[in-house]
């Protein structure tokens, strides 16, 4: 079985994001980007599946600017074995990048797609679920197991108080939460194999699909700060201000 | 404009999130709800008790008992031909739906509201809470997701809404529910609770949280969080997670102990009444957002802390 993984390239984790003067947006200008950290657990995971001998082949896939091939070039790195860049300059929602992986699943047939449950940038947490609507196929979200079985998948969920396992029927979606696994480091000799694996371009016209946005942007602004308040000497004088809040026992 | 709000329940009550997601649907119109469930009769009594609930739909059926999406967004996308906007609260049964039913309708979903700004225009977390867009939907229909402690909850009386039995959708047979593992406890849920514990990485291991932490939390009645390194160095489940990539709270009173503060953390806790710190670390950056601040040793001052409330 196929497994297709969207990645997308997003601002570095570990970087802080600075909203622009002008209020249009997040400065991406001269900064570190990676690709999506959820991103990076799918490919793992796919890989894993692979090295089970439940997966035989792992098409990555990014929609994205030209400099998107670098994130597939990890993701090549890391083990996937062929990647497809659908360059776009534009920034593409989710329900069109949705209707770019229906129309690559319907060309590669797979039997899993493994997405990231979100993207650190816009923090949407939808594409996974709208392929899924798209495909007519089965979801598991937020996983942090995936156990396939004959042509079923066990999905367990990381839900609000606690964990839920959910069977699908097979091919399926599959978007991943932090604890799914640990992501590999490519190693150099992979990083030089990555180099010459293939790495088709196409533009989102190939698939037919328009990436007109449906949610326009007005203004992006610094969140409300939150200022420092006290520091009290000792356990005694914090007692005494909670308890004048009405905080006690 | 009509909008449908996902009731998040557990079978037999009406969860908080529902209300938040209430107030919200309320400042766009008329407010309908939809139960989806299997023996939700007494959940379906306790919705239309909501303060200004118009209708409340019920779809009562046996393949709606475990949220299954592949189930129930066929179900919303029907009743959405009648109702301009799909209202779920944004936990993770809200996160798993919504976007399926979206994309039923072909319409872009708004994640994560905190306000309503105009009847097509929201604001959203961007970049884990380090930037907030204002966007507006040109879609004909509205799909959102409610952050739950950006809005007041809806009072649970006073409300007199019309129930009404939806008989539309099945069992699609492509995924079923396996088990769950729900952590049972007394103690107020994490997203709901008035006042939070919450310990970091300096515990040093499930023993001292529970000899630490649990004895305030049970003191003051409060529930039990963690920052993220806490949950992956293992001291607790991981439902216990308060952040970005956990859960976003925002008690009264937040207590956050043997916590630095990073901004994954401050994400998830920064909208709290009040912000209580105690670190032996006077330059974490948990200070920068603490009402108090305690500099010492958590070992010490905790206990000395559950002794003395």
């Amino acid at each position: 079985m196929k497994i297709l993984v969207p990645v997308k390239r997003v601002l570095d984790y570990n970087v802080k994001p600075r909203v622009k003067a002008d209020g249009t947006g997040v400065d991406l200008a001269n900064v570190k980007m990676s690709m999506n950290p959820f991103d990076e657990i799918g490919v793992e995971e796919a890989i894993r599946l692979k090295e089970k001998g439940v997966a035989t082949e792992i098409i990555a896939v990014s929609v994205g600017p030209a400099k998107a091939q670098e994130t597939l070039r990890t993701a090549l790195a890391m083990g996937a074995d062929r990647a497809i860049l659908v360059q776009t300059d534009d920034a593409v929602e989710p329900l069109a990048l949705a209707k770019i992986f229906k129309a690559i699943a319907d060309a590669e047939q797979p039997g899993l797609v493994i997405l990231g449950k979100q993207a650190i940038d816009d923090d949407n947490n939808q594409t996974g679920q709208m392929l899924a609507a798209l495909t007519g196929w089965a979801q598991g979200t937020f996983a942090s197991a995936v156990n396939v079985d004959g042509d079923s998948v066990n999905v367990t969920r990381e839900v609000d108080g606690g964990l839920e396992t959910v069977k699908l029927k097979l091919p399926a979606i599959v978007t991943t939460d932090l604890r799914l696994n640990e992501p590999r480091y490519a190693s150099l000799p992979n990083i030089m194999k990555a180099k010459s694996k293939p790495l088709d371009t196409k533009s989102p016209a190939d698939y037919g699909v328009d990436t007109a946005p449906r949610v326009k942007t007005l203004k992006v602004s610094e969140p409300p700060v939150r200022s420092a308040g006290v520091k009290v000497a000792d356990v005694d004088e914090l007692v005494a201000k909670l308890k004048a809040l009405g905080v006690h026992s | 404009m009509k909008t449908l709000v996902w009731v998040e329940h557990d079978g037999s009550a009406v969860k908080d999130a529902t209300l938040a997601a209430v107030t919200a649907a309320a400042k766009l119109g008329e407010v309908h709800l939809l139960v989806a469930g299997s023996g939700v009769d007494g959940v379906a009594k306790e919705a239309a008790q909501i303060a200004g609930v118009g209708k409340v739909h019920v779809a009562d059926n046996a393949a709606f008992g475990h949220n299954l999406p592949e189930n129930v967004a066929p179900l919303v996308a029907d009743l959405m031909g009648s109702h301009d906007a799909f209202v779920a609260p944004a936990t993770t049964t809200g996160k798993n739906i919504a976007p399926r039913v979206a994309a039923l309708l072909d319409v872009m979903q708004i994640s994560e509201i905190l306000s309503v700004e105009g009847p097509k225009t929201f604001t959203r977390p961007i970049y884990a809470g380090n930037a907030i867009a204002t966007v507006e939907s040109s879609d004909a229909k509205l799909v959102l997701t409610v952050r739950g402690t950006a809005f007041e909850k809806a009072a649970t009386s006073g409300g007199s809404g019309a129930v009404e039995a939806v008989s539309a959708g099945g069992d699609t047979g492509i995924s079923s529910f396996v088990g769950a593992e729900i952590a049972k406890s007394e103690r107020p849920e994490l997203t709901s609770a008035k006042i939070i514990v919450s310990g970091g990485r300096a515990l040093g291991s499930s023993e001292k949280y529970e000899e630490v932490i649990v004895p305030l939390a049970d003191k003051l009645g409060a529930a039990l969080g963690a920052s993220r390194a806490a949950v992956d160095a293992g001291y607790v489940p991981n439902d216990y997670q308060v952040g970005q990539t956990g859960k976003i709270v925002a008690p009264q009173v937040y207590f956050a102990i043997g916590i630095s503060g990073a901004i994954q953390h401050l994400a998830g806790m920064k909208d709290s009444k009040t912000i209580v710190a105690i670190n032996k670390d006077e330059d974490a950056p948990i200070f920068q957002v603490a009402d108090f601040g305690l500099v010492a040793d958590l070992f010490n001052a905790v206990p000395e802390l559950t002794g003395k409330i």
